[in-house]
Parts: structure tokens; C-alpha cells; sequence
């Protein structure tokens, strides 16, 4: 232990990064700038998310990570370690043991409760970018709250399939005036962005962008007033726990083309089995 | 309805030398309602200058240009522009227009411009073109690639397409044939009848003679001769 | 009557090279306006320091807004200029290019002015798209494709209906028939003049091309070395040009 600060990163570090957060936290939705350092991962592992972690942990916080909402695959694995070596922390899978939750891509089925951290890793904060490549001009468009183009993204959708093909990253907009990418979750999960208990905070580090919501805060997911906002899943219940509700990931399990649906949150999943619920129909 | 005093011209070519030429001075005569006259004079006299004058075309250097009481010599262009569109007609000898545009359109933007709605400005259209003996089948086509003598007929539908109250003729009857030389003698006197001030050049004697109450010799404005 | 944009003494320099210097004049509710000159007269600077492109160094450009009455644009907050940006004003680019979303269909390029201001009706905003493609002689079929798919003339076309779509009352031109075949600008030519004519829109159209001047506009100023050395009804300048160098801009032009 002794050859790490505390949750790797040294104080001045955490402190700036955690300017930004409480920056991030007053302003919601807003992306502020920050000096993302280097960390022992490439860009896209989950720098972002690790930093803002890092500068939130303390000895006493439960830490769970989540990729995809397994808690056993390489990234989540990876960071759990790493936190459990640099900085001391208990670890945990269960999400409600957990104080602080870092993930890429999911929100936990189980809702989340007040004291608890959501940290987000974040690819590509900005989300006119795609439309938009100058970074001034974004700057500027968020600033005026210009975002017509948000919804030109959404018409092209419409136009070319018929309904709105986006199934993740589906933007939103944050009490009335900040339209933000909520990172790459499935829209699936976009509901739970809003008026929930616990603190979400979103780290970019290739971007060094944190954004943040604090608890109860309103979130909208952008649409057509004939084209509304759909919270979409695979139409099947769990194949191991038989859950209705949850988000499902569908797995090939035989070179016959055999599938089957499973929740992709694990710790929902296990809870779930150990309390008894099967697939009813088994196959 | 058209009143000129004193008025003079003269071209300053910047790029000659600064050669100054005097084209028309001290012009004063008046046309009525109703009254049509008829500008003479030797080629060269000034006879098309005077009329771009009283149109506003070419510029005035002094002396006043009076159509129903607006001096077009100290106006904005704006307010030439609306006299042009409601009271003002002129009747050029060069058709100019947007090429590819419909003969029968390109009749009836006068009063377009005057906010006709477009069927009844297609319809008044519709009968000049008719009177005039343009082919119907030629309405929908640009008359850009028409024959001369069919291009200042569309040119004369179009300037009488709207009832202005003051026209400016030049040479209207030019490159006709006696048919339809009648038919513009026609409408220049129901123009006549219902009051409007015309002011023409027609080297067509008869014609002149036929349609005018009263001849000015712009010769005798041109600076350097005898009246 | 008060004019809708009123420009007083627009100066803008770069460094010690004058862009443009103390332009003044009025522009009315439906009147076209052209300004020309050759490259490097100033019209551009001119005509980006009107539209907010650029901010002069001195001068006013007061336009009467529908809301507040006449503002001063140069002073007035960034916010509230672009939203005229969006709304009473448009801007056609010489390069369609410049002026659309490249990557967007042509639907939602003209769309998209529409979402800028609140449209939130997908049915509705696809109605209006295809409605404008048609007024600028665009096939309905093509809603759903690129702008890159469309030849020069068909993009320029676009660029219009993307901008008319607000309904602005004021419309900047920079050279809007540059680099289009002849025959192409005719056709682009008599679409101008009717939208002006049937919107009631003001226009202010820059261009080298003393042809589009006379079919376009009712009034022209004629620019050299950033200022303006004539001004007045269009085809008086044309045919009666009184200074020296607007006889040589008239007399250079080849007669066809």
C-alpha cells in the first residue's frame, strides 16, 4: 500500500478533479473542462471514469465497478483491482452494499439510493459532435442553447428508418437547459437518469470533460412530439432468471444459432436466482 | 400628367478624356390625360434619350421631371420604382428578360408586381397575347428564341398588360405588319380613351399621324443648332 | 416609412488596408439592393460586417426587428443576433456547400431552421421540407437524400429553401449564381425573383456580375477600394453610369 497515495492519484490531482465535479454538480449538465492525467490504462478503458473515482473514493467507501452491468467481465475486473490495490477499498458486486459505482454503459436495474455515486466513463461527452465538428462552435451552441441540430439527428433517424434508430447514447436535456450524451447506455436505461436518489458523475478522460446530475434532478430524453421517446428492450423475459423488466443481452450458445436472453445486469440476475425466480418456460 | 421644365443632359465620358457632351437642353412641355404626343427629330436628336429621362433611366442634370406630380429628377429609387410599377409604362424596343421564363409570365408580371392574383393576371395575358396574334402554342415557351417581330409584340402585351395612367413609346409599331401595326394603334387609342398620358416615337409617319394630337421636335433642344 | 435595415457609416479595416469605409444607406420592406464591384472592392466585407460575420470598427447596422422595433445588430447581444440569424434573416453562401449540412439529408437541412426555433412535430416539419423543395424545384423523391447527390444548381436551390423556410424578411446574397452553368443561373434567376416578389423579402445581393444586378435588383451600388462611388436605381447606374469607374465596369462588360 505504502508505494500508492491514496486511490492512486496525488492530492492536488484529486483536488482539481474534484473542483470540477462540484463545478459539474452546480451546473447540471454542463461540461467542464479539467486536466485529465495519464493513467495505467489506455484511453478508452475507463480513464475518465477512474479519475473521477479516484477523487470521490475514500477508506470507508464500498466499491463496485460495472461493464456492460456484469461485474465479472475484463474492464470491470481490472478497475476493481486497481482500486483495491491502490486504494484499500472494500469491494462488493452487490450494487445496494455499494457507495460508489463506476460503469461503462449501464445503469444498475436496482435503484439507487441517496449517499450512493454513479460514475460514468465517457467516449465522447459532446453530444453535437457528430453534427457539429467544430468544438467552438458547440461550445457556443450550448451557451445560447442552441440545439435545433440535437433534434436534425433525431429527423434523420426518423427519415431513413422510420422511427428513432438511436438505441443508445440517446440524448437528453437536463432541467430545461443543458442537452448532454449520457454516455453510451442503452436508452433502455435513459428514465432512470432522472429524479434519481443517488449522484451521477461523468468522467471523459481522452475529452477531459466532467459532467455531472445531481439527485433528483430533472432529465428529459429528446423527441417528436408524434414520434415520442421509447424506453426499448429485447421482448423476452430472462433466460436464466426470467425477469420481465430488466435490460437483456442476448447470447449465442451453440453453432446451431441457438440464443438466449439474459439480464445483463449480473447482480439483478443472481439476486434473483437466489431468491428462487427461474425462466418459467424452460428451453 | 407629365410635366417637364428646363430640363437638361449631358454625358461625361470619364474614360474619353473627360469629354462632355450636351444631349438636350432647357426641354419644357406638358402631356395631358388622355393626350398622346409624339417626339420628332433627326436620328441623334435625343428623341430615346429624352424618353429614358422621363423614365428615369438616364440620369437628369437639371431642371424638373413631373408624372403625376412625384419629380422622378429628385426621387428615391424607391419611389421611382412604385411609380414605375403603378403609374409609369414603357415600351421599349429591346425585349429584356430572364431567360427560360414562359412568354405568357413573363405578360403578365406587370401585374404580379402589382399583386393580381395569377390567374387573372394570366387571363389579361391571355387576351393581349391573343389580340397581338402570338400563337398560343408559343405562350409556354421563352420568347427569347422568338423572331424579332414576335418579341416586340410580347413586349407590347407586356407593356399594356397594366392600365397605366402615363406610358412612354418607343417606336412600338416598328418591324409590324399591318395587321398587327392596327392592332397597337388600337391600344394606344383605348389607352388614349381611358385617359392616359402617352408620350411616343414612331418613325411610321401614319402611324404618328393617326394616333398623335401633337408633335415635339426634340431637334430643337439639341444644343449646337438652330431651333 | 421605416426602412428595415439602415446602415450608417460601416467602416472595417484590416490592419492598416481599408475592408470597406463609411457605407451608409437605407434599405426598404421589399426592395433588392446589388452591390458590385471587382474582387477586392470591399462588397464581401461589407456585406459579412451587415450580416454579423465580421464586426466593423465602426458604424451602425439597425435593423427593425418585429418584436423591439429598429436595434442597432452590431451592439446588440450575441444571443439575440443569431437568433435573427435564424429567423428574420438568411444568409445564401456562394458555395452551397458553405451554407448546408453536407452530411444531412435535404430534408433535414431544410428542416433544421425549423427545430431551431421549436418545431417539435416530425410530421409537421417533414410537410413543411418537402413543400419548400418544391417551391425551389426540387422533386419530393429527393427528401431523403444527401446534398451530395445533387448537382451545383440543385444544391444552391437547397441552400434557398433551407434558408426561406422561417420566413426571414431579409436575405443576404454573396455571388448566389457563382460558379453555376448559364443556363443553370437563368433558372435560379427567375426562381429569386419570384420568392422576393410573392415573400415581400428584402434582399442584398453581392456579385461581379452586372447581368444578375439588372434581372435581381431594383437598386445597386457600385464599390471600388472599400467605398462606394455610386449608388441609385439599378439600371440608371447600368445605362447612365456617372462616375468614372462604374463607365469602365459598364463598358468592360462583352454585350451578347
Amino acid at each position: 500500500m505504502t508505494e500508492y497515495n491514496f486511490a492512486y492519484l496525488d492530492e492536488q490531482t484529486k483536488r482539481m478533479i474534484r473542483r470540477a465535479i462540484l463545478k459539474g454538480l452546480a451546473i447540471p449538465g454542463y461540461q467542464v473542462p479539467f486536466a485529465s492525467r495519464e493513467m495505467p490504462m489506455p484511453y478508452g478503458w475507463g480513464t475518465g471514469g477512474v479519475q473521477v473515482s479516484a477523487a470521490v473514493l475514500t477508506p470507508k467507501d464500498t466499491f463496485k465497478v460495472i461493464d456492460q452491468g456484469a461485474d465479472d467481465t475484463t474492464n470491470a475486473v481490472s478497475i476493481r483491482t486497481f482500486f483495491q490495490r491502490t486504494a484499500g477499498v472494500a469491494t462488493t458486486t452487490t450494487t445496494s452494499d455499494a457507495t460508489v459505482i463506476q460503469t461503462r454503459h449501464r445503469i444498475p436495474e436496482e435503484p439507487l439510493h441517496e449517499g450512493q455515486i454513479l460514475v460514468y466513463q465517457v467516449p465522447i461527452p459532446e453530444p453535437l459532435r457528430f453534427l457539429e465538428p467544430r468544438e467552438s462552435e458547440t461550445r457556443k451552441m450550448h451557451s445560447l442553447e442552441e440545439y435545433g441540430l440535437m433534434h436534425v439527428k433525431l429527423y434523420e433517424d426518423i427519415s431513413r428508418h422510420g422511427h428513432i434508430a438511436t438505441s443508445y447514447a440517446y440524448p437528453v436535456k437536463v432541467e430545461g437547459r443543458y442537452v448532454m450524451d449520457p454516455s453510451p447506455i442503452p436508452k433502455f436505461d435513459n428514465p432512470k437518469l432522472g429524479d434519481m436518489a443517488a449522484i451521477q458523475l461523468f468522467g471523459a478522460g481522452r475529452e477531459q470533460r466532467i459532467y455531472a446530475l445531481p439527485p433528483y434532478t430533472q432529465v428529459v430524453s429528446l423527441d417528436f412530439e408524434d414520434h415520442p421517446f421509447e424506453a426499448s428492450k429485447a421482448d423476452h423475459p430472462c433466460g436464466m432468471c426470467g425477469a420481465t423488466d430488466s435490460y437483456l443481452d442476448e447470447l449465442i450458445i451453440d453453432d446451431a444459432g441457438g440464443r438466449m436472453f439474459v439480464c445483463s445486469d449480473t447482480d439483478y440476475c443472481e439476486v434473483r436466482q437466489a431468491a428462487g425466480h427461474k425462466r418459467k418456460d424452460a428451453a | 400628367m407629365i410635366d417637364l421644365s428646363n430640363v437638361s443632359k449631358s454625358f461625361t465620358l470619364h474614360n474619353q478624356g473627360g469629354a462632355v457632351i450636351e444631349v438636350i437642353s432647357n426641354v419644357s412641355f406638358a402631356v395631358a390625360t388622355g393626350e398622346c404626343v409624339a417626339l420628332t427629330g433627326a436620328s441623334g436628336a435625343g428623341k430615346s434619350t429624352l424618353m429614358r429621362m422621363i423614365y428615369g433611366n438616364y440620369l437628369t442634370q437639371a431642371g424638373e421631371i413631373r408624372i403625376g406630380g412625384l419629380d422622378i429628377v429628385r426621387s428615391e429609387p424607391r419611389d421611382i420604382i412604385k411609380l414605375r410599377r403603378d403609374v409609369l409604362g414603357y415600351v421599349s424596343q429591346f425585349l429584356r428578360v430572364v431567360p427560360r421564363v414562359p412568354t405568357l409570365d413573363v405578360v403578365a408580371e406587370p401585374l404580379r408586381a402589382l399583386k393580381v392574383p395569377a390567374d387573372e393576371a394570366q387571363d389579361r395575358a391571355s387576351a393581349l397575347l391573343t389580340q397581338l396574334n402570338i400563337p398560343e402554342r408559343l405562350w409556354s415557351l421563352s420568347p427569347t428564341t422568338f423572331s424579332g417581330g414576335e418579341q416586340q409584340r410580347v413586349n407590347i402585351a407586356r407593356g399594356f398588360a397594366h392600365t397605366y395612367p402615363a406610358m412612354l413609346l418607343d417606336e412600338p409599331t416598328a418591324s409590324l405588319d399591318a395587321a398587327n401595326r392596327e392592332v397597337v394603334l388600337s391600344l394606344i387609342e383605348d389607352a388614349k380613351a381611358r385617359g392616359a398620358a402617352i408620350i411616343g416615337i414612331f418613325h411610321d409617319e401614319a402611324a404618328r399621324t393617326h394616333v398623335c394630337d401633337r408633335e415635339i421636335d426634340v431637334g430643337c433642344f439639341t444644343p449646337g443648332m438652330v431651333a | 416609412m421605416t426602412p428595415l435595415l439602415s446602415v450608417q457609416g460601416i467602416t472595417k479595416r484590416y490592419g492598416t488596408h481599408i475592408g470597406c469605409a463609411d457605407v451608409s444607406f437605407d434599405l426598404y420592406p421589399g426592395e433588392v439592393m446589388g452591390i458590385v464591384g471587382e474582387s477586392g472592392s470591399g462588397k464581401s466585407t461589407l456585406l459579412n460586417c451587415m450580416a454579423g460575420h465580421l464586426t466593423p470598427d465602426a458604424g451602425q447596422v439597425v435593423f427593425d426587428t418585429r418584436t423591439d422595433g429598429p436595434h442597432d445588430t452590431i451592439t446588440m447581444s450575441e444571443p439575440e443576433r443569431r437568433m435573427l440569424g435564424r429567423t428574420d434573416w438568411a444568409f445564401v453562401h456562394q458555395h452551397a456547400r458553405d451554407g448546408l449540412r453536407i452530411g444531412v439529408s435535404a430534408g433535414g437541412n431544410v428542416g433544421e431552421r425549423l427545430m431551431a426555433v421549436g418545431e417539435r412535430n416530425y410530421g409537421d416539419i417533414r410537410e413543411k421540407a418537402t413543400d419548400w423543395l418544391g417551391r425551389v424545384e426540387i422533386d419530393a423523391s429527393r427528401v431523403d437524400d444527401r446534398p451530395t447527390t445533387f448537382s451545383g444548381g440543385m444544391q444552391q436551390r437547397l441552400q434557398i429553401a433551407r434558408n426561406l423556410v422561417t420566413g426571414p424578411r431579409l436575405v443576404f446574397m454573396d455571388e448566389p449564381t457563382g460558379g453555376l452553368d448559364v443556363s443553370v443561373q437563368a433558372r435560379l434567376l427567375d426562381l429569386l425573383r419570384g420568392l422576393v416578389r410573392d415573400m415581400g423579402l428584402s434582399a442584398i445581393i453581392v456579385t461581379h456580375d452586372l447581368a444578375v444586378v439588372r434581372l435581381l435588383a431594383d437598386r445597386l451600388m457600385v464599390m471600388k477600394t472599400g467605398r462606394v462611388v455610386e449608388a441609385g436605381l439599378t439600371d440608371q447606374v447600368l445605362d447612365d453610369p456617372q462616375h468614372a469607374y462604374s463607365q469602365l465596369l459598364v463598358s468592360s462588360v462583352l454585350q451578347v
